[in-house]
Order: C-alpha cells, then sequence, then structure tokens
C-alpha cells in the first residue's frame, strides 16, 4: 500500500530540505520526493517509506520530525496550484507545532543525554495552613 | 507494540514522539489516507460514503450536528481502537478538520471513559516545560512496554 509522510525539520537544524531531498535520492528507493519550505513530502509504498524515514531521521534525531499524510504529494483536492491558492487545509495545526518544534528538539536533545527533567512549578506551591503553623512553631518555640 | 491515539488526532509533535518510541500513532490522517484509496470517493473526506454515517450514529445521536457525527466516523473507529492515549489539553490551535470543538469534547470524553492509561498534558511554552513535557511522554510510553 501506498504511504506519505511530511518530513518537518526545526527552526534549529542544520539540515536543509534539499540535503533530505539528495539522501532520499541517494538511497535510490522509489520514492516521490516534494521539497517544501518546511521540509519535503515523500510518498511511495509503505516498506520504501518506513525504511527510508528511520535514514532521514538519523541525519539529525532531535530535529527532524515525521508525520503521515493522508493525500499524495500534488494531488489536485489538496494542491493550491489546483485550487487557487489559500492556505492548505492542516496548514495552521503545522504552523502551531513548528513555532514549539525548537524547544521540542531541545527536549529531545537532553533526553537523548540523559539529562533529568527539573520539576514541576506546581511543587514549588503555597503552604498549607497545617504546614505554615508547624514552621511558626518550628520559628518561634 | 501499542497504538496509542493522540489529541489532537493531527498533531506531529505527538505522532512523532510515539513514533520515535516504537508504537503505533493513531492519526487522523491514516483514517484519510483509506478513504484517498478508496476507489469512487471525489474528495474525501469531504465525501461520504454510506456506511460513514452509520458508523458516527455510535458515537451521536441522529439529531445531533452532521458534522460531529461525520467527523466521529473517521475518529470513532481510531478511539475504539486505541490501547493508551495522549492528550493535549490546551489545544486552541485546533482549527480545520479538527476545529469542531463538540467533537473535539466527545473524543475527550470517550477516551476517558475508555479506561485505557492516559497521559494529559500542555503543549510547552518554555525550554524546561519542553524538557518535562517530552520526558514524560517518553516515560509514558516506556510504561506501556
Amino acid at each position: 500500500m501506498k504511504s506519505t509522510k511530511y518530513v518537518v525539520t526545526s527552526q534549529d537544524s542544520d539540515v536543509l530540505p534539499s540535503d533530505i531531498a539528495l539522501k532520499i535520492y541517494e538511497l535510490g528507493r522509489e520514492i516521490n520526493v516534494k521539497e517544501t519550505c518546511f521540509g519535503v513530502i515523500i510518498d511511495g509504498e509503505e516498506e520504501d517509506i518506513d525504511a527510508t524515514v528511520e535514514e532521514i531521521r538519523a541525519m539529525d534525531e532531535s530535529n527532524i520530525f515525521i508525520k503521515d499524510r493522508g493525500f499524495p504529494p500534488g494531488d489536485p483536492r489538496r494542491c493550491r496550484g489546483h485550487r487557487g491558492g489559500g492556505a492548505r487545509p492542516g496548514f495552521y495545526m503545522m504552523q502551531h507545532e513548528s513555532e514549539i518544534l525548537p524547544l521540542i528538539s531541545r527536549g529531545l536533545a537532553s533526553e537523548a543525554m540523559g539529562e533529568e527533567a527539573s520539576p514541576e512549578i506546581e511543587t514549588r506551591k503555597r503552604p498549607s495552613l497545617v504546614e505554615l503553623e508547624k514552621m511558626i512553631k518550628e520559628e518561634f518555640s | 507494540m501499542v497504538k496509542v491515539m493522540v489529541y489532537p488526532p493531527t498533531s506531529m509533535i505527538l505522532a512523532d514522539l510515539v513514533e520515535r518510541t516504537g508504537h503505533e500513532a493513531l492519526v487522523v490522517s491514516k483514517e484519510v489516507r483509506k478513504k484517498v484509496n478508496t476507489p469512487g470517493l471525489d474528495s474525501p473526506p469531504l465525501n461520504m460514503t454510506p456506511e460513514d454515517p452509520k458508523k458516527g450514529l455510535k458515537y451521536a445521536a441522529v439529531d445531533v450536528p452532521s458534522g460531529v457525527r461525520g467527523r466521529m466516523s473517521l475518529l470513532g473507529p481510531m478511539i475504539e481502537e486505541a490501547d493508551a492515549a495522549i492528550i493535549i489539553r490546551n489545544d486552541n490551535c485546533t482549527l480545520g478538520c479538527t476545529g469542531c470543538a463538540r467533537t473535539n469534547e466527545l473524543t475527550r470524553f470517550l477516551l476517558k471513559t475508555k479506561r485505557i492509561p492516559i497521559l494529559e498534558l500542555d503543549y510547552p511554552e518554555d525550554e524546561f516545560q519542553a524538557k518535562r513535557f517530552v520526558h514524560k511522554i517518553h516515560e509514558f510510553l516506556e510504561g506501556l512496554n
């Protein structure tokens, strides 16, 4: 069965969409590649796509994000060239998530290095009445 | 491998994080792909088959707006398939096919009443929150094994 995926690079990444496209051409698999401003769209047989996804991810483990796409690239039902322009359906979600991709990339990098996540802010809450009473007694007794 | 439903069901970040750990992310684009590959449908998901409203009726009554039932015909089978779920609370970005607030409420409700492991989070706003976000998701997904 055919499969289509978005490959999106984080703003922190040194990998360009053209680098990913070249890498896919080097692999020599029967995959259609479409370069876009945010990354590439790849389309091909499911086995080829799954194998390629692993190799693309290895180019920059924490800065490359991959997502499934329902329609093949250039499909007239989605392609803006055929629909007379305007934002592509799904653009706003991708725009919103692209803005926080650098943060997620740093999170992934620190997770890969085994760094511990800082405690939640909620843990630094106000002391309860009982705790406050205990603190006062300890301080002034 | 566990099937993990992500909410918003179009989220790239969640789907990517789930698939990095070797699990299968249940996202709406996979359901749309099935429709795209179905001959005779001119413009899925706007076009429906006679079977779709029946699927939607399983989750929402006939007097519920047709958009909710149409969306539930895609999301309902995903919810049934899910073994675990990750839900984003501050989902202000849901627009387009995931822009129906009532469908989103129903999806979250059905996931919560399904008695499967659920992780609820907010999208991070700074680096510390992002580290916790990634760490919590990793911990949750590793726990599913």
